[in-house]
């Protein structure tokens, strides 16, 4: 399924750096995030559009991942001849990514 | 903070929430134990925002403070441009009228209005609101504080031969090597100033790259007398100013969850609503648009986002993977537990130095195979530059409705879409090049692909760069000044 049926995001930039915050929609599906959505499957699912490392940071108070795409915004701010310059629409892009979750998870309710 | 146990008043909001007994906000500077909140709204989350969202938190509610967060890393650069062109120019120009329309509500609420409306010409600003508060029936006359100091300008080079670098913060290079190139200068200011401010009973603060959560946690802290090395309420206090610096973004604009079910027509903007121990609760004026949830505090949270373990501002070091939500229903959530520590000794500056020119065109394409259209027009608009001899930096060809945002992601575009954009962009250092390239978009209206239209915009305007560059300096050689003037008639 795709990453969007369990989680949500926000995007953002900072320089030549996107940011994505990935968040669960339930606590029980975080350690799938964890598991599955990590720093090289971020890097390959943006290939052709992040030329830098991805970098993931993890905030289980929020259920949440972080990433920083870094040389993803064609230079950044005013430099960038990009229509999203800012990196707005990188939440849903990752959004897009295919993901495996057991059923068991998918139809807890918590 | 963390191992603290909740605040009895918590449980008693999060029980009346769960029972579904009405919450309602209550007025500011009561509460139901005694002691006191202080409201600070939010009204703009950047230069451009909705006009009507600061009076619609001024008229349709208890506030105790207006949050006006006018400057992006790139409006310094706009605004800089501004001044170099006029010198009475380069700060948030809608600023002024606005405060015209509230002033007399501000004054008789008592709402005090703290912004970075100054942009890099504060006293600029000032003089404007000279004018439009010359007004006789105000209940008072206005005090108006400028904060200045930010502007490293005038010492750049004496700081460079004093050893102070200036490097870049992601590429490493120090700023010599456009030192020449350089147009504006300004170091992020912290509290300090602000709360100098207040103190000497400033009705309106107009700071310059003063750092946007300080206009909200500034106030906090004036009101709450934290001392300045308390880090795990300045902590939360940096929450609240992050979760306000944007503006709606905080209270259901921009949100994933729901967006079809969000009133956006009149949304109310977040309002940060604290008590003495940091904890705080983010809510907004009922009546209003919007939503505030935990997920749309959640999204807020985590944008713009770096290493969440140490979110750096002027004054503390903040923990965001410390950050306890809990929503309380009711268009209000809890935030508590954030944990910080001791501030660095250095200050973050925004420095901005001209990069070359640019220009971005654009044509519309209509079906049938308007992809094919739109690229055959990019090749030839590429071939007639190579003929001209002309040399970029760069050329980027993006096709709006046609992957522009998700590039490769959003999969081969169909060769049924009814219409899709060609946008084509430069960069070069030379200013003849750009402009040439400019003159070769409408051409292609009558020499190039068919059913094309969208050029009533006129030839693409030639915009100089002026790039970011991100650094850090010596807390101790930059001086904040603060000006407090009663705005006599």
């Amino acid at each position: 399924m795709q990453l969007r049926e369990i989680a949500f995001a926000r995007s953002g930039d900072k320089g030549d750096t996107a940011n994505v915050g990935l968040i669960a929609f339930r606590p029980s599906i975080y350690p799938v995030l964890v598991k599955e959505v990590t720093s090289e499957r971020v890097k390959y699912h943006f290939k052709g559009i992040c030329e830098g490392e991805v970098e993931r940071f993890e905030l289980p108070n929020l259920r949440a991942l972080n990433f920083l795409l870094h040389r993803s915004l064609g230079g950044g701010g005013t430099v960038s001849l990009m229509l999203d310059a800012q990196g707005k629409t990188f939440a849903t892009a990752l959004l897009r990514m295919e993901i495996d979750v057991p059923d068991h998870l998918l139809n807890r309710a918590d | 903070m963390n191992a603290q146990p909740v605040a009895p008043e918590a449980l008693l909001e999060e029980a009346s929430a769960a029972v579904g007994l009405e919450e309602r906000p209550l007025p500011a500077r009561t509460r139901r134990d005694g002691g006191r909140r202080v409201r600070v709204a939010s009204g703009q989350g950047f230069w451009g925002d909705w006009q009507e969202a600061p009076k619609l938190q001024v008229r349709r509610g208890s506030i105790d403070y207006l949050m006006l967060d006018y400057l992006a890393e790139i409006t310094m650069s706009i605004m800089q441009k501004q001044r170099d062109r006029n010198p009475d120019a380069g700060y948030a120009r809608d600023f002024v009228p606005l405060m015209d329309d509230l002033i007399h509500d501000l004054l008789e609420k008592e709402i005090r209005v703290v912004s970075n409306a100054g942009g890099v010409n504060p006293e600029g600003c000032r003089a404007e609101l000279g004018f439009a508060f010359a007004d006789e029936s105000l209940p008072r006359r206005p005090r108006v504080a400028v904060i200045t100091g930010d502007d490293l300008m005038d010492s750049l080079d004496d700081l460079l031969a004093a050893g102070h670098e200036l490097r870049h913060m992601e590429t490493g290079e120090p700023l010599s090597t456009v030192r020449d190139r350089v147009a504006a200068a300004n170091a992020y200011l912290g509290a300090e100033p602000i709360i100098e401010a207040l103190r000497q009973e400033a009705d309106i603060v107009v700071a310059g790259r003063s750092t946007d959560t300080a206009l909200t946690y500034a106030p906090l802290m004036h009101e709450f007398s934290w001392p300045d090395d308390d880090w795990d309420r300045l902590a939360h206090g940096v929450v609240a100013g992050h979760i306000n610096e944007c503006g709606c973004q905080a209270s259901g604009g921009n949100s994933l969850v729901d967006w079809r079910e969000i009133d956006l027509t009149l949304p109310g903007y977040p309002i940060v609503e604290a008590e003495e121990n940091g904890t705080f609760v983010v809510t907004k004026h009922p009546g209003l648009g919007g939503r505030v949830t935990w997920e749309t505090v959640a999204e807020q949270v985590l944008y713009e986002l770096g290493d969440p373990t140490e979110y750096i501002t002027p004054d503390v070091i903040a923990d965001f993977s410390t950050i306890r939500l809990r929503d309380l229903g009711r268009d209000r959530v809890r935030v508590d537990g954030v944990a910080g520590r001791s501030r660095t000794d250095k200050l973050k500056v925004s420095i901005a130095y001209h990069d070359g020119f640019k220009a971005v065109g654009a044509l519309t394409y209509a079906w049938p195979d308007a992809v094919d259209k739109a690229r055959r027009a990019d090749e030839i608009l590429r071939g007639r530059l190579r003929h001209l001899g002309l040399e970029f930096d760069e050329i980027r060809t993006e096709i709006v409705g046609a992957g522009a945002c998700h590039g490769p992601l959003a999969g081969a575009p169909s060769d049924d879409l009814p219409e899709v954009t060609l946008r084509v962009g430069v960069r070069s250092p030379d200013r003849h090049a750009v402009s040439r390239f400019s003159r070769e978009i409408a051409p292609l209206i009558l020499a190039g692909p068919p059913t094309v239209t969208g050029f009533a915009g006129g030839r693409p305007r030639v915009q100089e760069v002026v790039a970011y560059w991100p650094a850090l300096i010596d807390r101790g050689v930059v001086e904040a000044n603060v000006q407090v003037e009663t705005m006599e008639l």
